[in-house]
Protein backbone atom coordinates (compact mmCIF):
# COMPACT_ATOMS: atom_id res chain seq x y z
CA UNK A 1 0.00 0.00 0.00
CA UNK A 2 1.87 3.09 -1.66
CA UNK A 3 -0.15 5.75 -0.22
CA UNK A 4 -0.22 4.53 3.85
CA UNK A 5 0.80 7.14 6.08
CA UNK A 6 2.24 5.00 8.25
CA UNK A 7 3.03 1.45 7.63
CA UNK A 8 3.97 -1.41 9.47
CA UNK A 9 4.96 -4.75 8.04
CA UNK A 10 6.26 -7.52 9.61
CA UNK A 11 7.06 -5.73 13.33
CA UNK A 12 8.87 -7.92 15.72
CA UNK A 13 9.88 -5.90 19.13
CA UNK A 14 11.89 -7.10 21.76
CA UNK A 15 12.63 -6.84 25.34
CA UNK A 16 15.91 -8.68 25.57
CA UNK A 17 14.92 -12.01 25.06
CA UNK A 18 11.01 -11.53 25.34
CA UNK A 19 9.12 -11.30 22.13
CA UNK A 20 6.48 -8.64 22.47
CA UNK A 21 5.30 -8.56 19.05
CA UNK A 22 5.60 -11.17 16.34
CA UNK A 23 4.91 -9.60 12.68
CA UNK A 24 2.75 -6.79 12.90
CA UNK A 25 1.27 -5.33 10.07
CA UNK A 26 -0.90 -2.24 10.14
CA UNK A 27 -1.48 0.35 7.37
CA UNK A 28 -2.70 3.78 8.32
CA UNK A 29 -4.21 5.98 5.57
CA UNK A 30 -4.36 9.61 7.07
CA UNK A 31 -7.48 10.55 8.51
CA UNK A 32 -7.78 7.47 9.92
CA UNK A 33 -8.67 6.64 13.78
CA UNK A 34 -7.38 3.37 14.50
CA UNK A 35 -8.35 2.16 17.50
CA UNK A 36 -6.16 -1.04 19.10
CA UNK A 37 -7.32 -3.25 21.33
CA UNK A 38 -6.17 -5.72 23.44
CA UNK A 39 -6.20 -8.21 26.83
CA UNK A 40 -3.51 -6.93 29.29
CA UNK A 41 -0.09 -7.67 28.00
CA UNK A 42 -1.11 -8.26 24.44
CA UNK A 43 1.76 -5.45 23.02
CA UNK A 44 -0.53 -2.41 22.66
CA UNK A 45 1.89 -0.67 24.37
CA UNK A 46 4.94 -2.13 22.95
CA UNK A 47 3.87 -1.06 19.33
CA UNK A 48 3.25 2.42 20.48
CA UNK A 49 6.97 2.37 21.70
CA UNK A 50 8.42 0.41 18.83
CA UNK A 51 6.54 3.26 16.15
CA UNK A 52 7.78 6.32 18.98
CA UNK A 53 11.58 4.71 18.37
CA UNK A 54 12.23 3.59 22.23
CA UNK A 55 12.09 -0.11 20.81
CA UNK A 56 14.73 0.06 18.02
CA UNK A 57 13.29 -2.15 14.78
CA UNK A 58 14.50 -3.03 11.42
CA UNK A 59 14.44 0.03 9.51
CA UNK A 60 12.25 -1.41 7.04
CA UNK A 61 9.93 -2.83 9.43
CA UNK A 62 8.07 0.70 10.01
CA UNK A 63 7.08 3.44 7.46
CA UNK A 64 6.46 6.77 7.29
CA UNK A 65 5.00 8.08 4.27
CA UNK A 66 7.39 5.97 2.24
CA UNK A 67 10.38 6.16 4.59
CA UNK A 68 11.92 3.94 6.78
CA UNK A 69 12.17 4.85 10.17
CA UNK A 70 12.58 1.76 12.51
CA UNK A 71 16.07 2.77 13.19
CA UNK A 72 15.34 6.29 13.85
CA UNK A 73 15.63 7.72 17.13
CA UNK A 74 13.08 8.94 19.60
CA UNK A 75 13.13 12.29 18.61
CA UNK A 76 13.92 12.49 14.64
CA UNK A 77 10.25 10.67 14.83
CA UNK A 78 8.60 12.93 16.47
CA UNK A 79 10.23 15.84 14.64
CA UNK A 80 8.38 14.00 11.49
CA UNK A 81 4.78 14.77 13.31
CA UNK A 82 4.69 11.26 15.50
CA UNK A 83 2.89 11.95 18.61
CA UNK A 84 2.63 9.99 21.25
CA UNK A 85 0.56 10.40 24.65
CA UNK A 86 2.06 7.96 26.75
CA UNK A 87 0.91 5.58 29.21
CA UNK A 88 0.34 6.49 32.58
CA UNK A 89 0.25 10.73 31.11
CA UNK A 90 3.96 11.19 32.42
CA UNK A 91 4.05 14.57 32.54
CA UNK A 92 7.34 16.99 33.73
CA UNK A 93 6.29 17.25 37.78
CA UNK A 94 9.17 19.75 38.00
CA UNK A 95 6.96 22.02 35.11
CA UNK A 96 4.42 24.12 35.11
CA UNK A 97 0.98 22.97 33.51
CA UNK A 98 1.80 25.80 30.68
CA UNK A 99 5.52 24.86 30.59
CA UNK A 100 4.32 20.77 30.09
CA UNK A 101 2.69 22.58 26.70
CA UNK A 102 5.01 25.07 25.96
CA UNK A 103 7.44 22.09 25.52
CA UNK A 104 5.35 19.65 23.72
CA UNK A 105 5.42 22.55 21.14
CA UNK A 106 9.13 22.50 21.48
CA UNK A 107 9.75 21.63 17.63
CA UNK A 108 7.82 24.39 16.80
CA UNK A 109 5.59 22.88 13.37
CA UNK A 110 3.31 24.60 11.33
CA UNK A 111 -0.80 23.63 12.26
CA UNK A 112 -3.98 24.67 14.31
CA UNK A 113 -2.49 23.57 17.75
CA UNK A 114 -1.01 26.63 20.08
CA UNK A 115 -1.50 27.63 23.33
CA UNK A 116 -4.99 29.49 22.70
CA UNK A 117 -6.55 26.56 20.97
CA UNK A 118 -5.63 24.38 23.53
CA UNK A 119 -7.05 26.62 26.54
CA UNK A 120 -10.08 27.34 24.60
CA UNK A 121 -10.51 23.04 23.96
CA UNK A 122 -9.46 22.59 27.90
CA UNK A 123 -10.04 25.93 29.96
CA UNK A 124 -9.78 24.64 33.13
CA UNK A 125 -6.31 24.07 31.93
CA UNK A 126 -5.90 27.85 31.75
CA UNK A 127 -7.37 28.60 34.77
CA UNK A 128 -4.53 26.29 36.62
CA UNK A 129 -1.33 27.02 33.90
CA UNK A 130 0.64 28.61 36.40
CA UNK A 131 0.68 25.45 38.91
CA UNK A 132 2.86 22.30 39.05
CA UNK A 133 1.49 19.67 36.24
CA UNK A 134 1.38 17.09 38.65
CA UNK A 135 -0.48 19.04 41.06
CA UNK A 136 -3.59 18.38 38.82
CA UNK A 137 -6.30 16.02 39.12
CA UNK A 138 -6.30 12.78 37.12
CA UNK A 139 -8.50 14.08 34.19
CA UNK A 140 -6.83 17.31 34.17
CA UNK A 141 -3.34 16.03 33.98
CA UNK A 142 -4.75 13.85 30.92
CA UNK A 143 -5.85 17.05 29.16
CA UNK A 144 -2.07 18.29 29.66
CA UNK A 145 -0.84 15.06 28.20
CA UNK A 146 -2.78 15.36 25.20
CA UNK A 147 -2.10 18.75 24.75
CA UNK A 148 0.96 18.57 24.76
CA UNK A 149 1.00 15.75 22.25
CA UNK A 150 -1.00 18.42 20.47
CA UNK A 151 1.61 21.44 20.68
CA UNK A 152 3.77 20.00 18.23
CA UNK A 153 1.24 19.90 15.40
CA UNK A 154 1.17 16.09 14.67
CA UNK A 155 0.34 14.53 11.48
CA UNK A 156 -0.54 11.47 13.49
CA UNK A 157 -1.37 11.30 17.11
CA UNK A 158 -1.10 8.16 19.17
CA UNK A 159 -3.03 7.49 22.81
CA UNK A 160 -2.04 5.16 25.43
CA UNK A 161 -5.49 4.28 27.10
CA UNK A 162 -6.42 7.96 27.91
CA UNK A 163 -9.12 6.57 30.37
CA UNK A 164 -6.92 4.70 32.64
CA UNK A 165 -7.61 5.49 35.85
CA UNK A 166 -10.31 8.17 35.92
CA UNK A 167 -13.39 8.63 36.72
CA UNK A 168 -16.59 7.63 33.61
CA UNK A 169 -17.73 11.25 34.08
CA UNK A 170 -14.11 12.58 33.16
CA UNK A 171 -13.37 9.93 30.55
CA UNK A 172 -16.67 11.10 28.96
CA UNK A 173 -15.50 14.54 28.83
CA UNK A 174 -12.24 13.56 27.65
CA UNK A 175 -13.62 11.46 24.86
CA UNK A 176 -15.98 14.31 23.93
CA UNK A 177 -13.13 16.70 23.14
CA UNK A 178 -11.72 13.61 20.51
CA UNK A 179 -13.85 14.99 17.53
CA UNK A 180 -12.39 18.64 17.73
CA UNK A 181 -8.88 17.09 17.66
CA UNK A 182 -9.38 13.85 15.13
CA UNK A 183 -11.98 16.19 12.80
CA UNK A 184 -9.90 18.13 11.06
CA UNK A 185 -7.89 15.25 9.02
CA UNK A 186 -5.60 14.29 12.33
CA UNK A 187 -4.58 10.77 11.78
CA UNK A 188 -4.75 8.85 15.20
CA UNK A 189 -4.36 5.54 16.83
CA UNK A 190 -6.43 5.04 20.31
CA UNK A 191 -5.50 2.21 22.66
CA UNK A 192 -8.24 1.85 24.55
CA UNK A 193 -10.04 -1.02 27.12
CA UNK A 194 -13.28 0.01 26.64
CA UNK A 195 -14.43 -2.31 23.46
CA UNK A 196 -17.71 -0.21 23.06
CA UNK A 197 -15.73 3.50 23.26
CA UNK A 198 -13.07 1.65 21.07
CA UNK A 199 -15.63 1.19 18.01
CA UNK A 200 -17.46 4.11 18.82
CA UNK A 201 -14.56 6.84 18.42
CA UNK A 202 -12.58 4.71 15.64
CA UNK A 203 -12.91 3.82 11.69
CA UNK A 204 -11.18 0.63 12.10
CA UNK A 205 -10.28 -1.71 14.92
CA UNK A 206 -6.81 -3.80 15.10
CA UNK A 207 -6.86 -6.33 18.10
CA UNK A 208 -3.61 -7.53 19.80
CA UNK A 209 -3.66 -10.92 21.53
CA UNK A 210 0.12 -12.15 23.10
CA UNK A 211 1.93 -10.11 20.42
CA UNK A 212 -0.06 -11.07 17.50
CA UNK A 213 -2.85 -9.27 15.16
CA UNK A 214 -5.28 -11.51 15.87
CA UNK A 215 -8.34 -9.53 14.30
CA UNK A 216 -8.13 -6.35 11.84
CA UNK A 217 -11.24 -4.62 10.38
CA UNK A 218 -13.61 -1.60 9.60
CA UNK A 219 -14.66 -0.55 13.41
CA UNK A 220 -19.02 -0.58 12.54
CA UNK A 221 -18.43 -4.25 10.67
CA UNK A 222 -16.64 -6.20 13.10
CA UNK A 223 -19.17 -8.45 15.38
CA UNK A 224 -18.90 -8.44 19.00
CA UNK A 225 -18.40 -12.35 18.79
CA UNK A 226 -15.26 -11.69 16.76
CA UNK A 227 -14.12 -9.71 18.99
CA UNK A 228 -14.29 -11.63 22.06
CA UNK A 229 -12.41 -14.49 19.72
CA UNK A 230 -9.79 -12.23 19.21
CA UNK A 231 -9.23 -10.90 22.31
CA UNK A 232 -8.80 -14.07 24.39
CA UNK A 233 -7.96 -16.54 21.82
CA UNK A 234 -10.82 -19.77 21.17
CA UNK B 1 34.35 40.22 68.54
CA UNK B 2 36.17 41.11 66.05
CA UNK B 3 38.46 38.45 66.63
CA UNK B 4 35.23 35.93 65.14
CA UNK B 5 34.10 38.49 62.81
CA UNK B 6 37.20 38.46 60.29
CA UNK B 7 37.45 34.57 59.79
CA UNK B 8 33.06 35.07 59.57
CA UNK B 9 33.92 37.19 56.66
CA UNK B 10 36.81 35.24 54.77
CA UNK B 11 34.69 32.40 55.47
CA UNK B 12 31.86 34.22 53.71
CA UNK B 13 34.09 35.00 50.18
CA UNK B 14 35.52 31.73 50.64
CA UNK B 15 32.78 29.70 50.49
CA UNK B 16 32.21 31.50 47.10
CA UNK B 17 34.87 29.84 45.54
CA UNK B 18 33.20 26.71 47.18
CA UNK B 19 29.99 27.22 45.33
CA UNK B 20 31.25 27.56 42.16
CA UNK B 21 33.12 24.30 42.90
CA UNK B 22 29.87 22.77 43.58
CA UNK B 23 27.59 24.73 40.68
CA UNK B 24 29.28 22.52 37.73
CA UNK B 25 28.56 19.25 40.18
CA UNK B 26 24.99 19.90 40.78
CA UNK B 27 23.99 21.16 37.46
CA UNK B 28 25.27 17.68 36.03
CA UNK B 29 23.89 15.65 38.69
CA UNK B 30 20.55 17.33 38.60
CA UNK B 31 20.01 17.46 34.73
CA UNK B 32 21.41 14.01 34.07
CA UNK B 33 22.12 12.16 37.22
CA UNK B 34 26.12 11.61 36.25
CA UNK B 35 28.01 11.86 39.29
CA UNK B 36 31.36 13.25 38.10
CA UNK B 37 34.32 12.19 39.68
CA UNK B 38 37.00 14.08 37.60
CA UNK B 39 35.31 17.51 38.06
CA UNK B 40 37.97 18.66 40.61
CA UNK B 41 40.42 17.57 38.41
CA UNK B 42 38.73 19.48 35.61
CA UNK B 43 39.10 22.38 37.88
CA UNK B 44 42.81 22.08 38.11
CA UNK B 45 43.20 21.48 33.99
CA UNK B 46 41.49 25.06 33.95
CA UNK B 47 43.79 26.71 35.95
CA UNK B 48 46.63 25.03 34.08
CA UNK B 49 44.81 26.11 30.81
CA UNK B 50 45.01 29.79 32.59
CA UNK B 51 48.30 29.74 33.05
CA UNK B 52 49.32 28.70 29.67
CA UNK B 53 47.06 31.55 28.03
CA UNK B 54 48.28 34.08 30.24
CA UNK B 55 51.91 33.47 30.23
CA UNK B 56 52.48 32.68 26.41
CA UNK B 57 49.84 35.57 25.95
CA UNK B 58 50.93 37.90 28.38
CA UNK B 59 47.52 38.04 29.65
CA UNK B 60 46.02 38.77 33.31
CA UNK B 61 44.56 35.57 34.68
CA UNK B 62 41.36 36.76 34.94
CA UNK B 63 41.66 38.14 31.14
CA UNK B 64 42.57 34.44 30.27
CA UNK B 65 39.03 33.79 31.55
CA UNK B 66 37.88 34.60 28.07
CA UNK B 67 39.56 32.00 26.32
CA UNK B 68 39.61 29.44 29.46
CA UNK B 69 35.60 29.49 29.28
CA UNK B 70 34.96 28.52 25.93
CA UNK B 71 37.63 26.35 25.86
CA UNK B 72 36.62 24.41 28.72
CA UNK B 73 32.82 24.57 27.41
CA UNK B 74 33.70 23.06 23.59
CA UNK B 75 36.09 20.33 26.22
CA UNK B 76 32.71 19.62 27.77
CA UNK B 77 30.51 19.09 25.11
CA UNK B 78 33.27 16.56 23.40
CA UNK B 79 33.69 15.04 26.56
CA UNK B 80 30.04 14.37 27.21
CA UNK B 81 29.29 13.65 22.87
CA UNK B 82 31.41 11.14 22.29
CA UNK B 83 32.53 9.64 25.88
CA UNK B 84 30.16 10.02 28.37
CA UNK B 85 26.95 9.54 26.81
CA UNK B 86 28.06 6.23 25.97
CA UNK B 87 28.28 4.84 29.39
CA UNK B 88 25.14 6.37 30.53
CA UNK B 89 21.44 5.38 30.27
CA UNK B 90 21.37 2.26 32.61
CA UNK B 91 23.62 1.29 35.16
CA UNK B 92 25.26 4.50 37.77
CA UNK B 93 28.18 2.85 38.22
CA UNK B 94 29.74 2.84 34.42
CA UNK B 95 29.54 6.58 34.33
CA UNK B 96 31.08 6.74 37.13
CA UNK B 97 34.13 4.57 36.72
CA UNK B 98 34.71 6.09 33.41
CA UNK B 99 34.64 10.18 35.28
CA UNK B 100 37.06 8.17 37.91
CA UNK B 101 39.88 6.88 34.94
CA UNK B 102 39.06 10.27 33.39
CA UNK B 103 40.49 12.14 36.57
CA UNK B 104 43.71 9.74 36.83
CA UNK B 105 44.40 10.77 33.01
CA UNK B 106 43.84 14.54 33.78
CA UNK B 107 46.12 14.29 36.50
CA UNK B 108 48.88 12.50 34.75
CA UNK B 109 48.66 14.37 31.90
CA UNK B 110 49.33 17.39 33.61
CA UNK B 111 51.97 15.81 35.85
CA UNK B 112 53.95 14.83 32.39
CA UNK B 113 52.90 18.18 31.10
CA UNK B 114 53.56 20.05 33.80
CA UNK B 115 55.42 18.35 36.20
CA UNK B 116 54.50 18.46 39.85
CA UNK B 117 55.69 21.67 40.77
CA UNK B 118 53.50 23.97 42.44
CA UNK B 119 51.89 27.11 40.01
CA UNK B 120 50.04 29.92 40.64
CA UNK B 121 48.55 32.36 38.91
CA UNK B 122 49.83 35.87 39.07
CA UNK B 123 47.45 38.94 38.77
CA UNK B 124 49.48 41.22 40.54
CA UNK B 125 48.20 44.13 42.60
CA UNK B 126 44.83 42.83 42.78
CA UNK B 127 45.85 39.92 44.97
CA UNK B 128 46.88 41.82 48.38
CA UNK B 129 44.56 44.68 47.24
CA UNK B 130 42.02 45.41 50.01
CA UNK B 131 38.98 47.41 51.25
CA UNK B 132 38.29 48.44 54.93
CA UNK B 133 34.74 47.88 55.54
CA UNK B 134 34.58 49.07 59.57
CA UNK B 135 36.70 46.43 61.73
CA UNK B 136 37.65 44.22 58.84
CA UNK B 137 39.63 44.33 55.75
CA UNK B 138 37.93 42.64 52.92
CA UNK B 139 40.20 41.58 50.03
CA UNK B 140 39.18 43.08 46.44
CA UNK B 141 40.03 39.01 44.72
CA UNK B 142 38.07 37.48 47.27
CA UNK B 143 35.19 39.87 46.89
CA UNK B 144 35.36 39.57 43.12
CA UNK B 145 35.12 35.85 43.44
CA UNK B 146 32.04 35.69 46.06
CA UNK B 147 30.34 38.99 43.53
CA UNK B 148 30.68 36.78 40.26
CA UNK B 149 29.65 33.07 41.92
CA UNK B 150 26.62 35.15 43.14
CA UNK B 151 25.62 36.10 39.30
CA UNK B 152 26.65 32.58 38.03
CA UNK B 153 24.41 31.64 40.32
CA UNK B 154 21.58 33.89 39.71
CA UNK B 155 22.13 33.08 36.15
CA UNK B 156 22.36 29.17 36.25
CA UNK B 157 18.64 29.88 38.14
CA UNK B 158 17.37 32.37 35.72
CA UNK B 159 18.43 30.29 32.93
CA UNK B 160 17.11 27.34 34.32
CA UNK B 161 13.17 28.50 35.19
CA UNK B 162 13.41 31.33 32.50
CA UNK B 163 14.79 29.70 29.24
CA UNK B 164 13.90 27.29 26.49
CA UNK B 165 17.21 25.38 27.66
CA UNK B 166 16.46 25.42 31.08
CA UNK B 167 13.28 24.04 30.34
CA UNK B 168 14.61 21.47 28.87
CA UNK B 169 16.99 20.98 31.59
CA UNK B 170 14.09 20.29 33.66
CA UNK B 171 12.43 18.23 31.77
CA UNK B 172 15.21 15.72 31.08
CA UNK B 173 16.08 15.66 34.62
CA UNK B 174 12.45 14.54 35.08
CA UNK B 175 12.07 12.04 32.65
CA UNK B 176 15.26 11.23 30.30
CA UNK B 177 13.06 9.26 27.63
CA UNK B 178 10.13 10.90 27.91
CA UNK B 179 11.75 14.35 26.65
CA UNK B 180 12.68 13.20 23.07
CA UNK B 181 9.03 12.65 22.59
CA UNK B 182 9.06 16.46 22.50
CA UNK B 183 11.77 16.21 19.35
CA UNK B 184 14.75 16.93 22.00
CA UNK B 185 17.84 15.26 21.40
CA UNK B 186 18.62 13.67 24.61
CA UNK B 187 22.64 13.32 23.61
CA UNK B 188 22.75 17.15 22.67
CA UNK B 189 21.17 18.34 25.55
CA UNK B 190 23.77 16.59 27.78
CA UNK B 191 26.63 17.65 25.87
CA UNK B 192 24.89 21.28 26.34
CA UNK B 193 24.75 20.36 30.62
CA UNK B 194 27.95 19.49 31.03
CA UNK B 195 29.74 22.36 28.48
CA UNK B 196 28.05 24.69 30.51
CA UNK B 197 28.94 22.60 33.72
CA UNK B 198 32.78 22.80 32.49
CA UNK B 199 32.54 27.01 31.55
CA UNK B 200 31.08 27.54 35.62
CA UNK B 201 34.07 24.87 36.19
CA UNK B 202 36.64 27.39 34.26
CA UNK B 203 36.09 30.07 36.48
CA UNK B 204 36.27 27.81 39.21
CA UNK B 205 39.73 26.99 38.36
CA UNK B 206 40.96 30.36 37.40
CA UNK B 207 40.03 31.76 40.89
CA UNK B 208 41.57 28.94 42.37
CA UNK B 209 44.67 29.43 40.84
CA UNK B 210 44.68 33.56 41.78
CA UNK B 211 43.86 32.35 45.34
CA UNK B 212 46.59 29.47 46.28
CA UNK B 213 48.90 27.78 44.45
CA UNK B 214 48.17 24.48 42.77
CA UNK B 215 49.90 21.41 41.55
CA UNK B 216 48.23 18.58 39.33
CA UNK B 217 47.23 16.28 42.28
CA UNK B 218 44.87 18.58 43.98
CA UNK B 219 41.96 18.01 42.00
CA UNK B 220 40.48 15.74 44.47
CA UNK B 221 40.17 17.99 47.64
CA UNK B 222 38.04 20.16 45.47
CA UNK B 223 35.51 17.66 44.59
CA UNK B 224 35.03 17.17 48.08
CA UNK B 225 34.31 20.68 48.56
CA UNK B 226 31.75 20.92 45.80
CA UNK B 227 30.32 17.95 46.73
CA UNK B 228 30.15 18.93 50.70
CA UNK B 229 28.80 22.32 49.21
CA UNK B 230 26.45 20.54 46.98
CA UNK B 231 25.00 18.07 49.86
CA UNK B 232 25.29 21.04 52.64
CA UNK B 233 22.52 23.07 50.75
CA UNK B 234 20.85 20.08 49.06
CA UNK B 235 20.69 18.73 45.79
CA UNK B 236 19.06 20.22 42.97
CA UNK B 237 18.56 23.73 44.55
CA UNK B 238 20.94 26.24 42.99
CA UNK B 239 20.72 28.94 45.39
CA UNK B 240 21.02 25.87 48.44
CA UNK B 241 24.54 25.96 46.59
CA UNK B 242 25.70 28.72 47.43
CA UNK B 243 24.48 28.94 50.80
CA UNK B 244 26.37 25.12 51.20
CA UNK B 245 29.69 26.85 49.58
CA UNK B 246 29.22 29.76 52.30
CA UNK B 247 28.91 27.77 55.33
CA UNK B 248 31.39 25.20 54.36
CA UNK B 249 33.07 28.49 54.02
CA UNK B 250 32.68 29.38 57.12
CA UNK B 251 33.45 26.21 59.11
CA UNK B 252 37.20 26.52 57.57
CA UNK B 253 38.09 29.68 58.55
CA UNK B 254 36.65 29.45 61.75
CA UNK B 255 38.16 26.12 61.97
CA UNK B 256 41.82 27.73 61.05
CA UNK B 257 41.21 30.62 63.63
CA UNK B 258 40.73 27.89 66.15
CA UNK B 259 44.14 25.80 65.39
CA UNK B 260 45.24 26.23 61.43
CA UNK B 261 45.87 22.39 60.86
CA UNK B 262 41.69 21.87 61.95
CA UNK B 263 40.41 24.00 58.93
CA UNK B 264 39.87 21.34 56.26
CA UNK B 265 38.62 18.85 59.44
CA UNK B 266 35.80 21.89 60.55
CA UNK B 267 34.66 21.47 57.10
CA UNK B 268 34.45 17.95 57.28
CA UNK B 269 32.78 18.25 60.74
CA UNK B 270 30.04 20.54 59.78
CA UNK B 271 29.39 18.61 56.16
CA UNK B 272 28.41 15.28 58.65
CA UNK B 273 26.65 16.82 61.10
CA UNK B 274 24.60 18.39 58.63
CA UNK B 275 24.12 15.37 57.16
CA UNK B 276 23.13 13.65 60.13
CA UNK B 277 20.38 15.71 60.82
CA UNK B 278 19.29 16.79 57.68
CA UNK B 279 20.21 13.69 55.07
CA UNK B 280 18.76 15.62 52.38
CA UNK B 281 20.73 18.82 53.11
CA UNK B 282 19.62 22.15 54.49
CA UNK B 283 17.01 22.99 51.21
CA UNK B 284 16.26 20.43 49.20
CA UNK B 285 14.07 20.49 46.25
CA UNK B 286 10.40 20.29 47.23
CA UNK B 287 8.94 17.94 44.92
N1 LIG C 1 10.21 -3.17 29.91
C1 LIG C 1 9.81 -4.43 29.71
N2 LIG C 1 10.68 -5.43 29.89
C2 LIG C 1 10.30 -6.72 29.67
N3 LIG C 1 9.08 -7.09 29.27
C3 LIG C 1 8.18 -6.12 29.08
C4 LIG C 1 8.48 -4.74 29.28
N4 LIG C 1 7.39 -4.02 29.00
C5 LIG C 1 6.44 -4.89 28.65
N5 LIG C 1 6.90 -6.16 28.69
C6 LIG C 1 6.14 -7.37 28.35
O1 LIG C 1 5.73 -7.27 27.01
C7 LIG C 1 4.40 -7.74 26.85
C8 LIG C 1 3.56 -6.67 26.21
O2 LIG C 1 3.45 -5.59 27.14
P1 LIG C 1 2.69 -4.25 26.79
O3 LIG C 1 3.02 -3.28 27.87
O4 LIG C 1 2.99 -3.86 25.41
O5 LIG C 1 1.19 -4.70 26.92
P2 LIG C 1 -0.15 -3.84 26.83
O6 LIG C 1 -0.98 -4.48 25.78
O7 LIG C 1 0.16 -2.41 26.69
O8 LIG C 1 -0.78 -4.13 28.25
P3 LIG C 1 -1.64 -3.18 29.22
O9 LIG C 1 -3.04 -3.26 28.77
O10 LIG C 1 -1.43 -3.79 30.56
O11 LIG C 1 -1.07 -1.81 29.13
C9 LIG C 1 3.94 -8.17 28.21
O12 LIG C 1 4.11 -9.57 28.31
C10 LIG C 1 4.86 -7.49 29.15
O13 LIG C 1 5.07 -8.26 30.31
MG1 LIG D 1 -0.15 -0.77 27.82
Amino acid sequence: MADALLDINGLDAFYHDFQALYGVDMQVSQGDVIAVIGANGAGKTTLMRAVTGFLKSRAEAIRWKGQAIGALRVDQIASLGIALVPEGRLLFPSLSVEENLIIGGQLKRKGPWNLKRLYSLFPILEERRNVPATALSGGQQQMVAIGRALMSNPELIMMDEISLGLAPVIIKSIYEALPSIVGEGMTAIIVEQDITKALAVSTRVFCLQEGRISLSGNSADVSRDAISRAYFGV
Amino acid sequence: MDFWLDPLVQGILLGGLYALFAAGLSLIFGVMRLVNIAHGDLIVLSAYMALTTSVTLGLHPLAALVLVVPFMAVVGYVLQRFLLNHTMGGDLLPPLLVTFGLSVIIQNALLMGYSADPQKLKAGALETASIAAGPVSVGVLPLILFVTAVVVIGLLQWMFYHTALGRAFRATSDRQDIVQLMGINRAHVFGLAMALALAVTALAGVFLGIRTSFDPAVGGSRLIFGFEAVIIGGLGNIWGTLAGGVILGIAQTLGAKIDPGFQVQAGHLVFLIILAIRPRGLFPRID
